[in-house]
């Protein structure tokens, strides 16, 4: 701090890190959001020490980097992803259901995969309490037996999460519960749902169910980041990325780890959008294994709109819209008497050993992209004799290929502009039919570490309103202001949140005095200086 | 008699969503519920009207109100069995078959939940062939049946028993318990004679759902094209083939009324078609040409996997077909079209049967 005070300036730099599936990269922004430095490093199978390796390979390659300097550092990483599908390190949750008599038609946790059920435990109780979509009360809060189930839980869970029937509307049951779990149980991490999900009990009841399972697991990516950051003595706020390419604070991921789960593919989106300075465009993000294709619409990655399943469980928790295909530089190329097909198995990581051109035995679509002269990798002659038929097919689907998936995603028949990102992106051929124009920005291969860097924070509410007593004007701006003071909570400068989404639903089959708004906002991190 | 085990009650809500025209809301709650139901009672038991005594009572069971709302706030389990006994006890007769009174969305797989619990049978047959948004849009109406009496009961407990002056009332009335009950009511109405459900009701709906639900599922284990499975298994027509590009929704009358616009793609390049909905898609028409209206159900199908996408789930971007299907015959009466004809929804134009209507694309 007291150099950067002497000289004047306040040298305030962001620290990027993204884990992929086959590389974790890093990279330095200053505070216009110049690169100053970059690494790539494997990814290792515990994530904490590939994001070690990457921090010590970038401090290492940059010396003359002013670690002091960094003042945020950011994260995106697949922890809390890997402890859901890999069933490893979740907190069992004593699960707190409230809406008796309705929803006992369907318990909790039913259609779970037996394996991820059993990891979490599957403690439930269901109490009376719950409201209505007009927001009167179902039945009174139930308090003694919500206190009966928490002593129930004791000894039993590491974590609780409450989803009370209509929280969207009402959260006033889910808080008061949670302080009598709190009574009881002392301070144990407790998931309230109308933080999670919007309207649909289960979906949001499985989100905030696996949220409360992979608090730990944030908890220690937390530790491991700020232990490796400490090893370099930068001592920064540290923010985690979400799944709608905006950053949380601390404190707030490992209260909404879940949010965590996609955030790589929206931090590429976002990355994409920075380098190209687009706002609307179709981001192709190839990497070693596989190509995920999402839009971009008014700077962020357009949401999925279905119920989107984490580890066999369906819930209706917000992701990336993406259509992922298994293409990427270490697609390996089958010849048969068949003919030719293309993957779907990679080499992954082990490209540098087993591509053609780093002199392996296995022939992948990166020695196919030097053969073409798309890329100069490796050692070019070692696919000199490569039979020129073979590249151009090999060339030609995969255009097809990309083409199709870009196709799939867009949202109109017009061209849109397309932006081509991650290390293995250089297999694309130039040309793309449906493509506007095709960017391939500089430093397109670490655009995900860029977009962690220069993420926003944001903020999100989804409620049903009832219009018998509000304007439909008067429920939109409360639920404006509502996000605002969201995106504030997860860090935004007050000053500069924006509303970037609104979309209101009325529902179907109920005279119309209820409407479903869902509002987003967002806003750059506290106190950053302006561009200008 | 066939018994219903829980892969047919997979076929049959993804078929119902199909009936479902748009509408009727997800099956999936009332899909839950039916599974469990099998679990814990055995299989449900569909027969055909001749199988069970002329005279015997029969009640068709059915949700009224949001299909949001029960998502949300997901029943007891307990509500329709309540419903039923007090119509049961009322009229002071056992019920021996349990109607469905929707095959579309949700409705159709109450009744199969019920049948299930209660050991009673479930006929194959129901009051709409699709799914439509008042108590008085049912065939049975048409065969001048009295919805009443009816009983109309909550999660919570609250039960009422009505009786109307005609089936209008009965809808009205109604309608303002369902959202005092908090948006959603399980209602059991229309009592009946076996003979007099065979004799107006749309035969054969539960096995048409699972049979269209089957064809999607096949057609998807053996790469066949799911829409044209679809459109055999239900003489169906491909109306149209394209994207979505423009959803316009509004409130109005108390109900959602939406216009989706969607261009054409392949053979219908150069079209535009533009489905008027409320719930239900009602009314196709390019430029401005009517190809398809209520009561024939106009269904929107994503177009690679041919599951059906309601009018709440309509957006910006979607690649669809839409495919047309004819309703039952009792709808193509004056009678019929009087109740749920376009005119009904406000829309000015003449109903032309499905399959008369030439698509100007084709």
């Amino acid at each position: 701090m007291g150099m950067t005070t002497l000289k004047g300036k306040a040298m305030n730099l962001r620290l990027g890190i993204d884990v992929g599936g086959t590389n974790t990269d890093a990279v330095v922004l200053d505070e216009k959001a110049n690169l100053l430095a970059r690494f790539k490093s494997p990814t290792t199978p515990d994530v904490t020490s590939g994001i070690r390796n990457a921090l010590a390979g970038l401090v290492e390659r940059h010396p003359e980097l002013n670690l002091g300097a960094i003042r945020y550092a950011m994260l995106g990483t697949t922890h809390c992803t890997n402890a859901i599908l890999e069933r490893r390190k979740l907190n069992r949750v004593g699960i707190l259901r409230i809406g008796a008599p309705a929803t006992l038609a369907i318990p909790p946790l039913v259609g779970w995969p037996p394996d991820l059920r059993d990891a979490i435990g599957g403690h439930y109780v269901i109490v009376e309490g719950g409201h209505e979509y007009d927001g009167r009360e179902i039945r009174p809060l139930d308090t003694k037996a919500i206190r009966e189930a928490a002593k129930t839980f004791r000894g039993k869970v590491d974590s609780v999460a409450v989803v009370g029937v209509f929280s969207p509307v009402d959260f006033s049951h889910e808080e008061r519960a949670a302080d009598i779990l709190r009574d009881v149980l002392g301070d144990i991490p407790i998931t309230l749902s109308h933080e999670i999900g919007s309207i649909g009990l289960l979906e949001r009841e499985n989100a905030s169910i696996l949220n409360a399972a992979v608090i730990d697991a944030a908890r220690t990516a937390a530790t491991g980041f700020a232990q490796a950051l400490s090893e370099h003595g930068i001592r920064a706020e540290m923010f985690f990325s979400q799944n709608d390419g905006t950053l949380m604070a601390l404190e707030y991921a490992i209260r909404y780890p879940i949010l965590t789960v996609a955030s790589g593919p929206a931090n590429s989106i976002r990355g994409a959008a920075f380098l190209s300075g687009l706002r609307d465009a179709i981001v192709v993000d190839v990497g070693g294994t596989s190509t995920d294709v999402g839009i971009l619409v008014n700077g962020f990655p357009r949401e999925s709109s279905i119920a989107v399943e984490i580890g066999g469980v369906r819930t209706n928790f917000r992701m990336p819209d993406l259509i992922s295909i298994a293409l990427g530089g270490g697609t390996r190329i089958h010849r048969s008497l068949d003919g030719l097909r293309i993957g779907p198995d990679s080499v992954g990581y082990r490209i540098t050993e087993e591509a053609y051109v780093f002199g392996g035995q296995t022939l992948t679509l990166s020695d196919i992209a030097v053969a073409a002269g798309l890329a100069s990798i490796g050692d070019p002659r070692r696919v000199e004799d490569l039979d020129r038929g073979l590249v151009r097919e090999v060339i030609d689907k995969v255009r097809r290929l990309v083409e199709d998936t870009i196709d799939r995603i867009k949202t109109s028949a017009e061209p849109m502009p397309v932006v081509l990102v991650g290390g293995g992106s250089v297999i694309v051929p130039p040309g793309l039919a449906g493509a506007a124009e095709i960017y391939r920005p500089e430093n397109y291969d670490v655009a995900n570490a860029i977009g962690a860097a220069i993420a926003q924070c944001s903020g999100e509410i989804e409620r049903i309103f009832s219009l018998d007593e509000l304007t439909r004007e008067q429920a939109l701006e409360m639920a404006r202001e509502m996000a605002r003071q969201e995106a504030i909570r997860a860090g935004a400068h007050p000053e500069t949140v924006e509303i970037v989404d609104v979309i209101e639903v009325p529902l179907a089959y109920l005279p119309g005095n209820a409407t479903r708004i869902r509002v987003r906002a967002a806003g750059d991190l506290a106190l950053i200086t302006s561009h200008s | 008699m066939r018994e219903l085990q829980s892969q047919e009650i997979e076929d049959i809500a993804v078929g119902a969503a199909i009936l479902g025209s748009g509408g009727g809301g997800d099956p999936f709650i009332g899909k839950l519920m039916a599974v469990q139901a099998i679990a814990a009672h055995g299989p449900v038991r569909l027969v055909t009207p001749d199988e069970l005594p002329a005279d015997g009572l029969a009640v068709p069971v059915a949700m009224m109100g949001a299909p949001t709302v029960v998502v949300e706030k997901i029943p007891n389990g307990q509500e329709i069995g309540r419903a039923f006994a007090a119509l049961s006890s009322f009229l002071g007769q056992e019920v021996v078959g349990i109607v469905p009174i929707e095959a579309g969305g949700l409705n159709s797989m109450l009744p199969l939940a019920l049948a299930s619990t209660l050991g009673i049978p479930a006929i194959d047959l129901d009051g709409m062939g699709r799914a439509f948004p008042e108590l008085q849009m049912v065939t049975f109406h048409l065969g001048g049946i009295s919805a009443t009496p009816m009983v109309i009961v909550d999660e919570k407990g609250n039960q009422c028993l009505l009786e109307t002056i005609d089936n209008l009332w009965t809808e009205r009335l109604a309608r303002a318990l369902t959202v005092q009950m908090g948006g959603s009511a399980m209602i059991a109405l229309y009592p009946m004679t076996v003979w007099q459900a065979a004799q107006h009701g749309i035969q054969g709906t539960i096995t048409l759902a699972e049979r269209l639900g089957r064809a999607l599922r096949e057609a998807r284990q053996t790469n066949r094209s799911p829409i044209d499975r679809l459109l055999e298994v239900g003489h169906g027509y491909r109306l149209f083939t394209g994207k979505v590009t423009d959803v316009l929704r509004r409130t109005a009358g108390g109900f959602v009324r939406g216009d989706v616009r969607i261009e054409g793609l392949d053979s219908c390049r150069d079209y535009i078609l533009t489905i008027a909905f409320q719930n239900e898609n009602l009314v196709a028409t390019i430029d401005g040409e009517v190809i398809a209206s209520v009561p024939d159900l106009i269904v929107v199908l994503d177009a690679e996997t041919g599951l059906p996408i309601t009018t709440e789930a309509l957006h910006y971007g979607l690649r669809v077909a839409v495919a047309g299907f004819p309703c039952a015959e009792q709808w193509r009466t004056p009678a019929g079209l009087e109740v749920c004809g376009p005119r009904y929804f406000g829309y000015d134009v003449d109903y032309k049967p499905i399959e008369t209507v030439r698509l100007p694309w084709a």
